[in-house]
C-alpha cells in the first residue's frame, strides 16, 4: 500500500491546520494505467486504513412483504410475494407492491399532513435504523450525522395531486397548495428525516432513477470515508406506486406487468414475463466507520467492501451489458477479489425482455457458468421498488450470512433460454456452502449503473 | 350562517390542520398559536381551506383577524352570511 503525507502549509488557512492525507486506499487499485487516488481533508480524524472501513450496523426497511428484516427475511425465504391489487387515479386497477408499515409509529399525524409518502416511509426506515443500530441516539452528536437517500424521482405525486386539486376548481391555480414547493424539492424525503430526528450534519436525495438505493450506500459510504460525517443513514425509497404516471408510462412503453394472480405478476427471467409491477419501499441502514463500530460493540450486518457506478453512454431506456459488466468488474477490483470470490449476486432484472437477457449476458461474461454462484432475485417477490430497489435488494440477502441460504426468485416456472443462467435460484431458496460475499447489482433509466459488495463480517 | 356555524367550520378545519391537538377546551378569546402547533404554513391552510370551501379571499394584510376564535369568527361573519354550513 502506498500512503504519502503532504502538509503543504501555505495552501492551509493557518487556523484550520488541517492535515491533508494523499493515498491510494487498499481497496482502490490503479485503473486503466492511472492511479486513483482519494483525497482526505482529516480533520481531526485520523485517516487509518481502518477509518476507510466502513459497516452496516443498523437496517430499517418497509417492504411490501414485511416491515423489518427479520419479516421480510422470513417471507423471502417463504415465498410470499408482496404484490396485490391496486387501484389509482386515471389507471384503475392495476397491480402493486403496497407498503404496510404503521406511519404513525414514528410521526404525528400533523407530520403525515405536512410532508410526503416519500418522506413518511424515510422516517420510518430511519428511525428503525437507528433503532436497530443500539446506538444512544440522545447522545450522537447529530452534527456528525449525515442523510443520503436514493431516490427514482420525487415530486411527481405531490404535483398530480395538485394539479387533480385545481381541476376541481377549473383549473384556478389560487387553490394550489402552498405546500407543493417543500414537499416538491428533490431532498424533500431526506430533509424529511432531519427534522424528524433532528439530524443537523448534510443531508441530500440522489437521483439515480434505479440504481439509487445503491447510489445512497455508495454516497454514504463516501462521505464517511471523506470524514465529512461520523455516521450515515443510507439508503434509497420510493413512493412510486402514488403517482398514477409511472404505472401509465409503463404501461404506455408495453412494460407494465399484469396478471390474473397479483403474486404471478413479477416474473423476471421467465417467459411468461410480460412487464414490471410497480412498488412502493425504503432500504436505510446506519453506516459507520469499523472502529467506531467496534468501540462501542456494535452488530456489524457486514461490511462494504466495494461499490462502482458508471455510465451507459448509449440508450434513454435501453441496457449496455458491456457497461453493466464493466461497472461489476470494476466493484469487484474495488473490493481486491476475483468474480470466483462472490457467492450470491442479487440481480436487477425487472421482468422486462431486453432487461433480463441483457443483465444475464453481462453476469455471464463476468461470472461464467461457475455453479457455486446463486443468481436470485427480489422483484420477484415485492415488484419494482425503484429507488429503494437496490437497498431493499442487499437488505433482504444480508442474513444469508448467517443463515447460509440464498433465497429464490419466484415465478420462475419457464426459464427463457435467452436468460439462461445455470446459477439462478428458482422458487425454492439454496442451502449455501459458504456465504462470504454478496453482490448487489441496480440499474437505471439513461444508463446509471451501480454496484456494491458486501463481505460477511468475520473480525478484524 | 351563523356565528355558531361560522365557528364551527373554523373548528372542523383547525381538526384537520391540527390532527393531533385536542381542540374540545379551546377558548375563543386566546391566539390560536397559544393553545396548539400552529405555524405561518397551517395559517395559510386555513385560508387556503376557506378559498376552496367558500370562495373566500382573504388578503393577507387581514391575515391578523384570524389570530383568535373570536376575531376570526367576527371576521368571517359578514363575508360568510349568505354561504351555508
Amino acid at each position: 500500500m502506498l500512503r504519502i503525507t503532504v502538509i503543504r502549509r501555505s495552501r492551509i488557512p493557518p487556523l484550520a491546520r488541517l492535515k491533508i492525507s494523499r493515498y491510494l486506499a487498499p481497496p482502490v487499485r490503479p485503473i486503466g494505467g492511472s492511479a486513483v487516488f482519494q483525497w482526505t481533508l482529516a480533520g481531526n480524524l485520523p485517516m487509518t486504513d481502518s477509518n476507510q472501513r466502513i459497516v452496516i450496523t443498523g437496517i430499517g426497511l418497509a417492504s411490501p412483504n414485511g416491515n423489518n428484516l427479520a419479516e421480510y427475511r422470513a417471507n423471502l425465504l417463504a415465498g410470499k410475494s408482496g404484490v396485490s391489487k391496486y387501484e389509482i387515479r386515471y389507471i384503475g386497477e392495476t397491480l402493486a407492491g403496497i407498503c404496510h408499515f404503521d406511519p404513525l409509529k414514528h410521526q404525528k399525524k400533523k407530520d403525515l399532513r405536512r410532508g410526503t409518502r416519500a418522506g413518511s416511509i424515510s422516517i420510518y426506515c430511519a428511525s428503525e435504523a437507528v433503532a436497530d443500530s443500539g446506538l444512544n441516539w440522545s447522545k450522537v452528536p447529530k452534527h456528525r450525522v449525515g442523510v443520503f437517500i436514493g431516490i427514482t424521482e420525487h415530486g411527481n405525486v405531490e404535483t398530480e395531486n395538485e394539479i387533480h386539486e385545481i381541476s376541481q376548481f377549473n383549473y384556478d391555480t389560487a387553490v394550489w397548495s402552498h405546500h407543493h414547493n417543500p414537499r416538491t424539492v428533490a431532498n424533500s424525503p431526506a430533509g424529511e428525516v432531519t427534522l424528524s430526528l433532528g439530524v443537523t450534519g448534510p443531508h441530500l436525495c440522489l437521483g439515480a432513477a434505479c440504481a439509487a438505493g445503491n447510489a445512497g450506500l455508495i454516497h454514504g459510504l463516501q462521505m464517511l470515508r471523506l470524514g465529512e460525517v461520523d455516521l450515515a443513514i443510507a439508503g434509497g425509497v420510493s413512493e412510486s406506486i402514488h403517482t398514477f404516471g409511472i404505472f401509465a408510462g409503463f404501461k404506455s412503453q408495453g412494460a407494465l406487468a399484469t396478471n390474473t394472480e397479483p403474486t404471478h405478476a413479477s416474473r423476471p427471467f421467465d417467459l411468461d414475463r410480460n412487464g414490471i409491477v410497480v412498488a412502493e419501499g425504503g432500504g436505510l441502514v446506519t453506516l459507520e466507520r469499523l472502529p467506531d463500530a467496534l468501540q462501542r460493540g456494535a452488530r456489524i450486518y457486514g461490511e462494504i467492501v466495494g461499490h462502482a457506478m458508471n455510465s451507459d453512454a448509449t440508450d434513454f431506456v435501453l441496457p449496455d451489458p458491456t457497461r453493466q459488466a464493466e461497472c461489476m468488474s470494476l466493484a469487484l477490483q474495488r473490493a481486491g477479489i476475483g468474480p470466483e470470490a462472490i457467492d450470491i449476486l442479487s440481480s436487477h432484472a425487472t421482468a422486462t425482455e431486453q432487461g433480463d437477457i441483457e443483465e444475464c449476458k453481462a453476469i455471464r461474461q463476468v461470472f461464467g457458468d461457475r455453479p457455486s454462484l446463486a443468481v436470485n432475485n427480489t422483484k420477484s417477490f415485492i415488484g419494482h421498488a425503484m429507488g429503494a430497489a437496490g437497498a431493499l435488494e442487499l437488505l433482504g440477502n444480508v442474513p444469508a450470512f448467517d443463515d447460509h441460504l440464498a433465497h429464490a426468485t419466484i415465478n420462475l416456472d419457464r426459464p427463457d433460454p435467452r436468460c439462461e443462467l445455470p446459477q439462478i435460484v428458482a422458487n425454492l431458496p439454496r442451502k449455501m456452502d459458504r456465504v462470504e460475499y454478496i453482490l448487489n447489482n441496480s440499474f437505471g433509466m439513461l444508463g446509471i449503473n451501480s454496484v456494491v459488495i458486501v463481505k460477511r463480517f468475520s473480525g478484524v | 350562517m351563523s356565528a355558531d356555524q361560522v365557528r364551527q367550520v373554523i373548528l372542523k378545519i383547525l381538526s384537520r390542520i391540527a390532527p393531533d391537538n385536542d381542540l374540545t377546551g379551546l377558548r375563543d378569546e386566546v391566539p390560536f398559536r397559544e393553545q396548539m402547533e400552529l405555524d405561518s404554513m397551517d395559517f395559510l391552510d386555513i385560508v387556503m381551506e376557506l378559498r376552496k370551501a367558500y370562495r373566500v379571499q382573504i388578503p393577507e394584510e387581514d391575515y391578523s383577524f384570524l389570530n383568535t376564535m373570536a376575531s376570526t369568527v367576527s371576521y368571517l361573519l359578514p363575508r360568510l352570511q349568505t354561504a351555508t354550513a
